[in-house]
């Protein structure tokens, strides 16, 4: 019986909760392929509160001091130190943590990394599923024999549905005192102080690439302000510089779930997804009918946003005045 | 500093995408391809580094005969010489065989910096860039932001999530790769163009580069494409703007019960 691992991404031994959910798709695929399931947490000596409890064969600690902040280089060198020959599957969420380290870790081992995973099949073969031109299109991937590593999507799996157990916890120790200090990181800060708190909005309307210039924001801040609705973006309109910062959502942003989520020229590629797919209700209006928006979205509107925002917003002053 | 920036050429974002009949790639004989979004932003970057500190900018790309665009693009906006990786059977490549065919073409070259995109918005893997810093043995950062050069070191921003980041010295000769909203991409001038016909654009095939058919060998496979199952069942209004946005109100008011 092989052993499965599972990567658990903390902050000050905060459990990301990426990690817990993509824990779950590893505690799903343990059982699928009969192997032991261990938890790995790096750069800590107790194991984290979210773990205790949780359906695994082990948690195992390493508390190299090297570990305690993130570096890719101290962590591909102590993965690959606790890699074993009978490990088939290393399990992580696809945060950007492992985004900047899982690659190069797969590199060293020369195997194969399935990034952005939404999930897997067994059928006779085991098939990996993961999306492909920002989310318009599903892959089934397949490796090759021996060890791969999967970085799953986000919301792939709920956390909350994590099995119950009690684990026994160990600790390993490697040395990484020979490795170099190439990478040197130092403190996490937030450029703006969040100034809008858009986890609280219960109406947002939401800008996109599909905006097309600066000007047309005003049209969108009529509509807004006639719903009482926060304004979001996407990634681009924040690049442009037409919304600072704050009002970015997705996974470089915020995460919101308000009871209204109004996505306008948004193509909803994964990132942005991530950060709002809990809405309430979802409205997209968005000119291409295969926009991944569209997949999420309870009322869609394929349609040119600058005919129909004015006319929505003239809509909804009749609305109330009756 | 000398510097080589990786550029892929992909699919328009905005293409509409039709699944081939082998259900293993898109339809491409319709497509508009372009340069990688976020590898125009490493391009660029390299070229303002260029400019205050003097140097080379040589771009790199790897794909078949019509990916020779991006280079010629490239060399338009000010780089300087071009490498083709140009083989057959570099069309089987995964992450980790294409990291091997850019690190055997990059080695000898002996770089200051790499620069790519985050990732390509056609596969998503963004996997390459920390892969052939592996190969090369070059430290690498993700996700960067912005890029100050000290002395002998790079002080970079990374952008981590929810809107944090994190300052990262790294030392030189390193590999990053490049986020959105570092710099404003420019366009070609029309010197440019006219100066790009006489720069280099240099091939190179996998014997070249001495690389046999195991090196090439890819460990994942794309096995079957398919449309992503849909979620929620979205419910489509159409008609005249007047008649969408009355209609959208009612279902709000009504049926969502949101307004």
């Amino acid at each position: 019986m092989g052993k499965l691992l599972s990567f658990i991404q903390h902050q000050d031994g905060q459990v990301a909760g990426t990690s817990l959910e993509a824990l779950k798709g590893a505690q799903e695929l343990a059982a699928t392929l009969n192997h032991s399931l261990a938890a790995v947490v790096f750069g800590l000596d107790t194991a984290p509160a979210e773990l205790t409890g949780v359906r695994l064969d082990e948690i195992l600690l390493v508390p190299a001091p090297e570990l305690a902040t993130y570096s890719s280089e101290y962590y591909v060198a102590a993965m690959d130190a606790i890699l074993t020959a009978e490990t088939p599957v290393l399990v992580a969420g696809h945060t950007y943590q492992a985004r900047d380290w899982l690659p190069r870790l797969a590199s060293r081992k020369g195997r194969p990394l399935i990034s952005d995973c939404v999930g897997y099949h067994q059928d006779g073969e085991l098939r990996w599923v993961r999306q492909i031109f920002q989310g318009k299109i599903s892959a089934e991937m397949k490796t090759t024999p021996g060890l791969v590593i999967i970085a799953f999507q986000a919301g792939a799996f709920r956390a909350d549905d994590l099995g119950s157990g009690s684990p026994t916890v160990r600790t390993i120790e490697v040395d990484l005192s020979d490795i170099p200090a190439r990478v040197r990181p130092g403190e996490r800060f937030q450029d703006t102080r969040d100034s809008v708190d858009l986890g609280r909005a219960e109406r947002i309307i939401s800008i996109g690439r599909g905006i097309g210039k600066e000007e047309n924001l005003k049209l969108v801040q009529e509509l807004a302000d006639i719903l009482n609705a926060e304004l979001g973006s996407s990634r681009p309109v924040v690049d442009y510089g037409w919304l600072p910062h704050d009002r970015q959502i997705g996974s470089s942003g915020q995460t919101v779930s308000p009871k209204l989520y109004l996505a306008v020229g948004i193509s909803g590629a994964i990132q942005h997804q991530v950060g709002m797919k809990n809405s309430g209700c979802i409205v997209a209006i968005n000119k291409d009918p295969n926009a991944p928006i569209f997949e999420i979205a309870d009322y869609g509107i394929v349609a040119d946003l600058l005919e129909i925002i004015p006319r929505l917003t003239t809509a909804l002053k009749e609305h109330q005045g009756s | 500093m000398k510097i080589a920036v990786l550029i892929k050429q992909v699919p328009d974002t905005q293409s509409v995408l039709k699944i081939n009949a082998a259900e293993n790639w898109v339809v491409e004989d319709n497509l508009v391809f372009t340069a990688n979004e976020s590898d125009t932003y490493a391009l660029e970057e390299a070229l303002l580094m260029k400019e205050a500190l003097s140097g080379e900018v040589v771009v790199c790309t790897l794909g078949p005969e019509r990916a020779g665009q991006v280079l010629k693009d490239a060399l338009a906006k000010g780089a300087d010489r071009a490498l083709f990786l140009r083989d057959d059977t570099f069309s089987q490549l995964d992450s980790g065989g294409a990291a091997r065919v850019f690190a055997r073409s990059l080695k000898e070259e002996k770089f200051d910096l790499i620069l790519l995109g985050l990732q390509a918005d056609d596969t998503g893997d963004a996997q390459l860039g920390p892969m052939l810093a592996e190969e090369l043995n070059l430290p690498h950062v993700t996700l960067v932001v912005h890029t100050e050069l000290l002395d002998g070191r790079l002080k970079v921003k990374q952008e981590l999530e929810g809107g944090w980041f994190q300052h990262i010295e790294v030392d030189l000769p390193a590999l990053l790769t490049i986020q959105s909203g570092i710099n404003k991409a420019r366009y070609a001038s029309l010197r440019g163009i006219m100066a790009m016909k006489s720069k280099e654009i240099k091939q190179l095939t996998a014997a070249d580069l001495g690389l046999n058919s195991s090196d090439l060998m890819p460990d994942q496979t794309l096995q079957r494409l398919y449309l992503p199952p849909k979620i929620k069942e979205t419910v489509f209004l159409e008609g005249a703007p007047e008649e969408v946005a009355a209609q959208l109100v009612e279902k709000l008011a009504h049926e969502a019960k949101v307004l």
